[in-house]
């Protein structure tokens, strides 16, 4: 118990103090942090072009990503939990994307995205479809990493999965014998079985997609045209490469303010579709 | 509930045919019978192949093209139209590619940085959940809520701070920032998943212990932990694939370029030879190749671990 009250205090409590206060200062690392009061805050807001710019490609990307990602794996989930031959391979290869290590995996995009003679461009003419300039073209850079993110949605596929198959086959049985047929037994025993793995694999993945950054920070730097400038990496660039901490901790401030909003929303809206049995609300079935 | 249940096992047979008894074994029981299963009896198994096959050439394909391409001799990467299986093979890019930058560095850093970061993962999680699981004090409960809640922290709130710290204690450019803190509680998501199993366990065992002498530290260390080896696994097989797979720890923390990890190296190597794009996957495969590793060693752990906490240690 110890060990964590003081890495909390350490590593959580205290850097989350600083760090706001921090927010409030001009910082270079090099010198003291000098008290500028809110300025950093009013400037994000008011007099930055590039935090919306930011901002704007962060919500865009949450909001394609985590649905797209959500159904996908979700019926991929559906799709290896079937009972044929050699569904354990086939789990296996959607699996294995995901533990790719992302720096290795976005190398890999970025060549399969070059605009000259990059596999994709090449399969597409194959097929004789348009092609793009992917990397290099601000109306779809950002595509690119949807793509990417969607490599690896194998492992909310096995969150899903293991939800899938700790549903009660009594359920089911049920079902039948009222008459149920598929597509009613998936709509009023999986789904409603399945919303709390939804909504906590909905709760994780606007997290993780506000958060994007080694990705875009190997593949684009921001580029082009900023339009690849996430928020983590707009962070990154004030605090590690301009030396602005006391704004990049402002923006970290905006960025918590922003997920905590999203979340505490989420939950809210929970009330109305997520289904816990036994009426235990902060209890999953599983763990 | 007879009638269901008869009928349950009624059903089961039915789906042997296809699978296989030891397949069957296999899922550990964990499976269920979903009505999609059903319907199987009725649309061809081979479309479902198909599909299945068809996505399975979607999610491989990448990840073959990594191997294929580190494997084609010099102006050979970007052959029109592509080629899957490469018509010379050569193994010269990884000789060079590993040696242009001091890669067998970055994978001793890589490994080291890995190992201390798990030790400390899986023993201070450990003992911490033993302490959350077991042992009785004021607002405990209280405590547990505010450690689940840091998940919602964006560790970039963090992250400002404590480079601070450790560049004021002279930890930057040493294995201490990437390292210390994983002894020091542990991360949320292990120290959750491992009170769960304590939690599983009898609480006859402590007393048994505690009447026979045993301290609160002996009773974790010499009864919790040998029982718990599946939670343990399953923090270490996260906790490794985390550290191994980090990029923004050691993109801050380590400068000296004798200190990268591999990832970091990676990183270096597009910025500086960006165009060797066989040599790249060369050194991208000797990435990721500990990872697969792992995975086929710890399938049970992953999915057990996955099933458990939603997190995948990206």
């Amino acid at each position: 118990m110890l060990p964590w009250v003081l890495g909390f205090v350490i590593f959580t409590a205290g850097p989350m103090l600083y760090s706001f206060y921090l927010a409030f200062t001009d910082y270079d690392v090099l010198s003291p942090p000098r008290w500028v009061g809110p300025v950093n805050f009013v400037r994000a807001l008011t007099d930055d072009p590039l935090f919306w710019v930011a901002l704007f490609n962060t919500a865009y990307y949450v909001l394609i990503a985590v649905p797209l990602y959500l159904v996908a794996s979700f019926l991929v989930a559906l799709a290896v939990n079937q009972r044929v031959a050699g569904i354990h391979i086939y789990r296996t290869i959607y699996y294995l994307p995901s533990i790719t290590p992302l720096v290795a995996s976005s190398i890999l995009w970025l060549m399969m995205f070059q605009s000259d003679f990059g596999l994709v461009n090449s399969v597409l003419t194959e097929l004789g479809l348009p092609t793009r300039k992917w990397l290099f073209d601000p109306e779809v850079a950002k595509l690119v990493f949807v793509v990417m993110g969607f490599w690896a949605i194998g492992s909310s596929m096995v969150t899903f999965l293991a939800g899938l198959q700790s549903i009660s086959e009594a359920l089911y049985d049920a079902a039948a014998i009222d008459g149920a047929g598929v597509w009613a037994r998936f709509r009023h025993v999986t789904v409603p079985m399945m919303t709390p793995l939804i909504f906590f694999n909905l709760i994780l993945g606007i997290i993780g997609s506000f958060q994007v950054f080694t990705s875009a920070y190997i593949i684009t730097r921001g580029g082009p045209a900023n339009s690849t400038l996430f928020y983590v990496l707009y962070l990154y660039d004030n605090g590690w490469q301009f030396l602005k901490m006391g704004y990049a901790s402002a923006l970290a401030w905006i960025l918590f303010v922003i997920v905590l909003a999203f979340t505490v929303l989420q939950f809210k809206l929970a009330d109305r579709w997520v289904y816990y049995e036994g009426g235990l609300r902060s209890t999953r079935r599983d763990t | 509930m007879g009638v269901l249940r008869g009928r349950a096992a009624f059903d089961a047979p039915g789906h042997v045919d296809s699978v296989g008894l030891h397949q069957l074994a296999a899922t550990r029981g964990l499976a269920m019978v979903f009505p999609a299963q059903r319907l199987a009896r009725h649309t061809p198994r081979l479309l479902k192949h198909v599909v299945l096959v068809g996505f399975g050439v979607l999610m491989l394909t990448p990840m073959l093209w990594m191997v294929s391409t580190s494997l084609k001799p010099d102006g050979l990467e970007f052959e029109y139209p592509p080629r899957l299986l490469p018509t010379t093979v050569t193994f010269e890019n990884y000789e060079r590619g590993l040696t242009i930058l001091p890669f067998a560095r970055y994978f001793l850093n890589s490994l080291v940085v890995t190992g201390l970061a798990t030790t400390g993962n899986v023993l201070s999680a450990s003992f911490v959940a033993y302490g959350f699981a077991r042992l009785r004090f004021p607002e405990r409960d209280l405590l547990f809520v505010v450690l689940l809640a840091t998940v919602m922290i964006p560790f970039q709130v963090t992250l400002i701070p404590t480079f601070v710290l450790f560049k004021y204690l002279g930890w930057v450019n040493t294995f201490l920032p990437l390292t210390v803190p994983h002894f020091l509680g542990g991360g949320v998501f292990y120290v959750f998943l491992m009170r769960q199993y304590f939690m599983t366990i009898p609480y006859d065992l402590d007393e048994a212990a505690r009447i026979d002498g045993a301290s609160s530290f002996q009773i974790w260390w010499r009864i919790l932990m040998p029982l718990s080896k599946p939670a343990l696994g399953t923090v270490a097989v996260f906790s490794v694939l985390t550290s191994w797979n980090d990029f923004l720890g050691p993109l801050i923390y380590m400068n000296k370029p004798d200190m990268r990890t591999m990832a970091l190296g990676l990183q270096f190597f597009v910025g500086q030879f960006g165009t060797r794009w066989n040599q790249l996957m060369a050194v991208s495969v000797v990435t990721t190749i500990p990872m697969v590793i792992l995975f086929f060693l710890a399938q049970r752990f992953f999915m057990r671990g996955i099933a458990l906490t939603g997190i995948t240690g990206r």
